[in-house]
This record gives C-alpha cells, structure tokens and sequence, in this order.
C-alpha cells in the first residue's frame, strides 16, 4: 500500500514562503512525476514527503494515517538520490543490506533478501565491491537495490539519471519503468527533463515556483494543456506561443501550436517565413523560421529530409483544430 | 601533467633538501647522540660525532634518579584521557554544525576557537584556586578535564571541517533507511571519517602530551607528567648533559616514534584540517 | 535545511561542548575579574577587601609594563615572520622532484613532536651555552669569542628556538597548499611569458594566501601563549619577559594576587583585539 496525500501543506524558508497551500493525492501504485524548471520547489516538495524537511503548515498521510510529525526513518519510503547517496565504506552488499540491519532483520532473511534484489538489478557480479570501484551506472543499481529491498510504501527519486550520460540515461529509464511495473509500487519522481516526466509517468505534476499548474497523465497534458506555462513545457520541441492579431483572429489573447502540427506545403499556407536553421536529422527536420510576423521564431517539424535550408522561403500550414486558445492570464479557453 | 625533470636537477634538489633537513633535524640528533656519550665525552672540544664509547649508563642514572615510568604513565594517562574525551564531546557537536547548520554555527565555532586565545596565565589563578578548594591539584583527573577544555575547540574545529567534506545526502539516505540519529552517527558518519579522526586524535594527543603550562603549575609528585619530569633538569648539577640528553630523548621518543607510524594521519592533522 | 527534529537534535549535541567552554571561560574570568578589584596577598594577609583600580594602574604604570608588552610583539612577530618566509621557501623545495622526499618530510616535521620544556632545555644547555655549548665550540673553532646567547642575545635567542619548533607546521600547511594548486595554472603563466619570480608572485603567492592566513591565526594563539621556552630557559631575565610571563611572576613568584589579575585581564582584553583581528580573516575564509 502507498497511498500518499497532501492536504494544505505550505513550506517556508525563513519569510520566504517557496510553496504556498497545496493538495496533492498521489494514489497507491502510482508513478507520478513532479517536473518543473529548476527552483520550482519539486525537490523541496519531495523531501516534505520524505520527512528530511518539515512542512510549515498542513497534513501528509501516507496510507491514511498522519505522517506529518513522523521522522523519515519511521515513514516506510524509501528514496534514491541525485548523488546515489551510497555508504562509501560499504560493501555494494552492505549498502543493499543496510537498511535491514537498521530494521534488526535476522542476518537469514537479510541475505535471502538482498541476493533477490542483486538477481533482479544484475548486481550479482559486484556484489563485494565497493561503490568507489563501480560506474555511474552500476552506482545507480545500488542505490536503487538499497531501496528496493525494505519493501516500501513507495519510492523516492531525486533526479535520479542526471549524473549520468545521454545513452545511459536512457537505458536506465526504461529499467525503472519496468521496475514499477514489475513492483506495481507508488513511485514518485523529480526531474526537470520533460521527456523523462512524457516516458515513465503514469501522472505528471507541473510545477512551477512551488504551485501545482496542472495534474494529469502525459497525453492529458499534451493535448490539453491548462495554461499556457504548461503548453510550454511539456512537448519537444516547444510549443509555438503567437500573440496578437493571429491569436486575435481565434478569439484568443495567445494562440499556441506545436511544432509537429504545422505542415510545410509547396505554395500557399496560412504563413510565410524565411528558413533560418535548418536540423536535418534525416527522420525530421525541425526549421526555425523567421520573419512570419507572428513570433520571433517559428519552430516548425517536418516528418522526412525536407531539403528548404538557411534563406529559404518556407510555406505554412498550421492544421486548425490543433490550435490551442489561452486568455489574458494564460489560461486555456475551452 | 607532472613535468619530468633532468636528472641533473633532482639530483640539486635532493642535495639541497637533504641539507636543510638534515640541519633542521640536527638538534634533536645530536641529543640522541649525546645521550649515549659519557659526560666528559658529551662536552668535549672539538665534539665528537660518532666515533666514542657508546654507553646506555646516562639512561639507568636518569631511571634511578627518578620514577621514569611513572611520568610516562601520567602522561599517556593525560595526553590519551584528555584527547579521547575531547573526541567524545566534539564528536556530536561537530555533527551539529556541519550538518545542520544555523545562521549562529560560524559565530559558535568562531567562539570556541577564540576561548583558545584567552591567555592561561590570566586564569590561573582562579583554576589554582579551584583547584586547592575542590582538592584536585596534582591530580590527574583534573588535568585530563583541563586539557581537555584547552583541545576542544580545536577538536571541534579540526571535525567540522573533516564532516564537511562527507555529503549530506549520504547522511539523509541513512535517515532515510531507517537509521535513527544514534546509528546514523555510529554506523556511517563515524566510519567515514576515520582518516579525519584518527588525524584529530594524534594531533591533539601529541599538543596535550607537549602541554607545560599546566601540566607544570598544577602538578607536584602524584600527576606529573614528562614535561615536569623534564623541567627538572633545569638547574645543572655538575656534569649532566648526557644525562639531560638521555632524560629528553626519553621524554620525546614515545611521541617521535608514534609519529614515525602514523606520518599519513598526522601530516593530515598538522595542517588541522584547514587546508586540502 | 533540516527538520524541527534535527535542528533540536543538533542543539542538543552541541550543548555539551558549548556549556563546557563557557564555564572554562567564565568561571574564572570572573574570578579574576574580582580578584583584580582587591588587594589580595595571600602569603601577607590574605585578601584585604576592596581597591577599585588601583591594581589595574599599579600594573600599568610598572617600569616593566610596557617592555613586557613590546617583548610580546616582538616575540610573535619575529616567529611569525621567520616561520611563514622560511616555511614558503622550505614548502617550494619539498614540492621539487627528488629522492627520498618522505624521510625528508619526516626530517623537517620532527621539531613539533618535541616538548617545549625539552626544546628550551636542550638548546639552552646543549647548543647555546657559552662554555660548553655547540654555538661556543663552533665560534671558537673559527676564532671567535662565544657568545652568551641567553643573556646578550636572549630574545632573538628565543625567537630562534621558537622559531624552530613552529617551522615544520608552516612548512607542512604551505606545502600541502602548494602541492593544491593546479599546476596548469602555472604552465599557462608560462605560456604567457612569465618568468619564474613573476609566476612565484603572481600566481603561486596568492594561491598560497588563505594558507598563510590559518598559520597567522593558529600560531598566534599558540604563541601569544609560550611559558615553557622562557621559564626553561631566562625566567623572564635579559628583556625576555612577556606580557605572559610577567603576569605569571606576580601571581605566582610574588603572590601578589590582585596585581596578577589585573594584568591578567590586560592580557585578556590585548588577546581579544588580536582575535577580532584574526577572526575577522579567518570568518572570511570559512565561507570559501
């Protein structure tokens, strides 16, 4: 079970208040994701529920008991760090076997335990080293093996694939999916790389300076996005945002449309531009354009080698019912 | 890149640094040397370097003379007892400001370090005094409390930095792992920062051990330590410098040969871990 | 960052050590502070009630103040400034490629394991002793009258001797700072056309700036204190009595306890404008 919920919860620094009144229901088997640029308090959020801050206001339940004064040792999570966090002093078997130890498991049920975790994340093999001798990679293994193996109400992740390379990164991500799916444990996840947040989330939370902009499952907010803040964020490339009389023509203070709706035709289209970069990368090509007399720049894909380069007059088609429509405060009109 | 360097240089280098070491080591040689010479020998002109009777008689004189083992006892007793206490209480402390820090943690530490500048002599009485009213003077117990309270805060400071350089994450997975706050400290802080406490617990062994303000104003016959023992041999009585020889190597050597093991530790201890 | 729990904690643990200091430093602080305020001879009389500041003028404007006063400066600064020039030129050295660098180490660090008492006794008796002394047999090998060190040459003579036993600290911290500094950065001052006296100024003395602070400060507090080298070797006798050891003369030789206390807090009050000096460097250097 991990059913973790927020009810009013505010956090303050000093007489800064970085997270005001917030609610948050994450429900038992979930994998959420809070993503946000960096200082949006998404880390600051994770170690409220984690105990290693204390809220200033407000209630966390986890399984529907009050967590709120409890300290983190006793709140049943278990969390994997930016850094790895690893006992350098410990065996990569110490390490994994720690958190029993402190839980005074008997030493038969701790190894039981601990081989079943280094079956499941290939960690047999250095089981008796130490973490100064393993790569980035394997460092992650550990960390997550330590975490796996108390069985917790859910899991803690702290950006946890930044410290490692782009191929890496990767590969790690699709472990981790398949560890919820295998665990079917909550899992709650940090990081400011959307694409992570699109790939593994089952619910994204965006963030942004300590304020919920929107919950949702990735496609939710790919299609929907609740304001404007959001359409920016979520989708790779970003989000086109036109003010003005185009947006005006729509009945809208901001239009916004993604990259991969707007269509190169021959001649024609709705808008003109001049190519200014081109990125070929052979599946697609992404053009950002200027002089449309919309926006700066118009970031536009293009499925396949499309051979319009630097100079270039470019004819667009933005298709109609993929336009997004936002008020003056940002907020998307139905 | 480490440039290598001719032959013809490092063998400059080497010369020139093997002289200068050699003659910033040579006092303590040369009172070796003198330990095992008779005492007409010991003073003898031109002095004589290696070639004379080598003899260990200045050694059983200086034995006889006094308790030799007994002052070396109270000093291992002293120096050991008033660095290991020292550790005991600077240890959380340290922990506190390095891991929790507060807008007052520099001040506090700032503090502590500027106690060790209140000048001794301008407390001594007082501390005599207490001393005598409390029946603690020539005592051991109260000069391992006392030294204690002159190391701490260099304790305090020599761990603080050493805990700084551990990650605070590490300590909050333990937290988060179940650890409580004893454990934590026990089982992952401790461990981690042995080289940085071993380092501490020399360096102030060796500074408590070397203490002579108040291992000398505050003993008599009971506590004394090495650095009593020594002072006796202020006031000459004929022919004694062989005999002041072999009474200083043995005051020294204890600490001398300590330090010949433990090299690593205490170069790392003696820049007090302010500097990398 | 850390919880209401962590944060009561930490008070907590640090409490031991905080109340500790501050009974040592306040228990007879204020012992000495009233015992400065009264006549107080406790082999003549005993404690005869209240003089208000006569002893804090008496000590003052005793012949032997300010020399004592002087002496002290004199006696740090000329340590300080033997130590931290030799130490610099020592560490460079030792940071040189050659043979048998760790016995060499070993060689220059060997003076601070020796005790004070020890160090003061042995050059006194064995070094610089006018007849018999080493000094003595090595002027008189060159033709030279001895000199008596200890009384024509006594501060400069225990300067010397201080000087000795606080090298190898300077040198270990400054070598250890040296051997930090990326020595990148010295190639690309090379590249850059500078010669090995601007590179030492330019860029290897800065670097070794924040190291030379922390020998200020540490050796300041170990040195404003020294009794040992000077109760061994002149009892305070031939110019050599610091503010220190003239206080220590009055509580202890002369029994003179209220005149003691007054100095003492004299001694209090010039060690505390060194610390706000010092601490002001070193609070800076913390943060970094």
């Amino acid at each position: 079970m991990g059913q973790i919920e927020l009810k009013q919860v505010t956090k303050s620094f000093g007489d800064v208040q970085v997270i005001p009144p917030l609610d948050l229901t994450i429900k038992d088997g979930e994998f959420t994701v809070f993503v946000g640029p960096s200082g949006c308090g998404k880390s600051t959020l994770l170690r409220l529920i984690a105990g290693l801050e204390d809220i200033t206001t407000g209630h966390i339940e986890i399984d529907g008991s009050d967590a709120t004064d409890v300290v983190p040792a006793r709140r049943g999570l278990a969390m994997v760090f930016q850094s790895y966090a690893l006992y350098p002093h410990m065996s990569v078997r110490k390490n994994i076997a720690f958190p029993l130890k402190m839980a005074k498991m008997d030493q038969a049920e701790i190894d039981k335990r601990v081989d079943a975790a280094a079956q499941v994340l290939n960690l047999a093999d250095y089981i008796d080293r130490r973490p100064g001798q393993l790569s980035g990679g394997q460092r992650q293994r550990v960390a997550i093996g330590r975490a796996i193996v108390r069985e917790p109400a859910a899991f803690l992740f702290d950006e946890p694939l930044s410290n490692l390379d782009a191929a890496l990164r990767v590969g790690m991500r699709m472990e981790i999916s398949e560890l919820h799916k295998k665990l079917a444990t909550t899992m709650i996840y940090v990081t400011h790389d959307q694409v992570e947040a699109m790939t593994m989330a089952d619910k994204i939370v965006v963030l942004q300076a300590g304020v919920i902009e929107q919950v949702g499952s990735p496609l939710e907010l790919y299609r929907a996005p609740r304001n404007t803040f959001v359409a920016g964020f979520i989708g790779s490339p970003r989000m086109n945002l036109i003010t003005g009389e185009e947006a005006a023509k729509h009945d809208a203070h901001t239009i916004g449309i993604r990259p991969e709706h707007i269509d190169v035709v021959e001649s024609g289209g709705t808008w003109q531009g001049t190519v200014g970069v081109a990125e070929h990368l052979g599946s697609d090509t992404f053009f950002h354009i200027h002089n449309t007399g919309l926006a700066d720049t118009l970031t536009v894909r293009a499925i396949g080698d499309v051979s319009l380069t630097h100079g270039d007059k470019i004819h667009l088609a933005p298709r109609a019912d993929e336009i997004h429509r936002f008020d003056t405060a940002g907020l998307r009109i139905a | 890149m480490a440039r290598s360097v001719t032959t013809q240089r490092k063998t400059i280098n080497t010369t020139i640094a093997w002289i200068i070491g050699l003659l910033i080591f040579f006092p303590i040689l040369w009172t070796i040397l003198t330990s095992f010479k008779t005492e007409a020998q010991a003073i003898s002109d031109p002095p004589l370097f290696l070639f004379f009777d080598w003899t260990t008689e200045n050694y059983s004189t200086v034995m006889e003379r006094s308790n030799y083992g007994r002052f070396l006892w109270n000093s291992i007793i002293i120096a050991g007892g008033s660095t290991l206490l020292g550790i005991i209480i600077a240890v959380p402390a340290a922990w506190s400001m390095a891991f929790v820090p507060s807008k007052r943690t520099k001040d506090i530490l700032l503090w502590m370090l500027s106690t060790k500048m209140l000048p001794a002599v301008g407390v001594l009485y007082p501390i005599y005094l207490l001393c005598i009213r409390l029946g603690v003077l020539d005592n051991r117990v109260a000069l391992v409390i006392i030294l204690m309270l002159i190391n701490l805060p260099i304790i305090v400071w020599m761990l603080y930095t050493y805990f700084r350089e551990i990650p605070g994450e590490i300590l909050e997975a333990a937290r988060m792992d179940g650890a409580t706050l004893k454990e934590e400290i026990l089982y992952v802080l401790t461990p981690m920062a042995i080289p940085g406490i071993a380092s501490t617990l020399l360096l102030n062994f060796i500074l408590a051990w070397n203490e002579a303000f108040w291992t000398l104003n505050l003993t008599a016959a009971q506590a004394a330590p090495l650095t009593a023992f020594i002072a006796s041999y202020s006031s000459p009585e004929g022919l004694f410098y062989a005999k002041l020889s072999a009474a200083s190597t043995m005051a020294i050597a204890p600490i001398l040969i300590l330090g010949w093991f433990s090299q690593k530790q205490l170069v790392r201890g003696l820049t007090f871990g302010a500097v990398k | 960052m850390a919880t209401k729990a962590s944060r009561s904690a930490a008070r907590l643990m640090m409490a031991p050590a905080v109340i500790l200091l501050l009974g040592w430093m306040l228990v007879p602080l204020t012992m000495t502070l009233w015992f400065s305020f009264r006549t107080y001879l406790p082999l003549r009389g005993g404690d005869q009630g209240w003089t208000g500041f006569d002893n804090y003028v008496r000590f003052v404007t005793s012949s032997s103040f300010w020399p004592a006063v002087s002496t002290t400066l004199i006696i740090v600064a000329g340590v300080l400034a033997i130590t931290i020039a030799l130490g610099v030129l020592l560490a460079i050295l030792l940071d040189q490629p050659m043979w048998g660098q760790g016995v060499v180490r070993i060689l220059v660090i060997a003076p601070f394991f020796v005790m004070p008492t020890v160090s003061a006794l042995v050059w006194k008796n064995i070094f610089m002793d006018p007849t018999n002394g080493l000094f003595a047999h090595l002027w008189r090998f060159f033709g030279a009258d001895p000199v008596s060190w200890l009384s024509n040459a006594a501060t400069p003579s225990i300067i010397l001797i201080v000087s000795w036993q606080w090298l190898p600290f300077a040198t270990l911290i400054l070598l250890t700072a040296i051997q930090s500094l990326d020595s990148e950065q010295l190639e690309a001052a090379e590249m850059d056309g500078a010669s090995p006296l601007a590179r030492f100024f330019y860029i290897t003395l800065p670097h070794l700036s924040r190291a030379i602070t922390i020998v200020l400060l540490i050796q300041t507090i170990f040195l404003l204190a020294i009794f040992a080298e000077i109760f061994v070797t002149t009892g305070g006798a031939f110019g050599t009595r610091t503010l220190s050891y003239l206080i220590f003369q009055r509580v202890l030789e002369s029994q003179n306890i209220g005149l003691g206390s007054a100095g003492g807090v004299y001694a209090i009050i010039l060690a505390n404008i060194v610390a706000i000096f010092l601490m002001r460097i070193v609070g800076k250097n913390l943060d970094t």
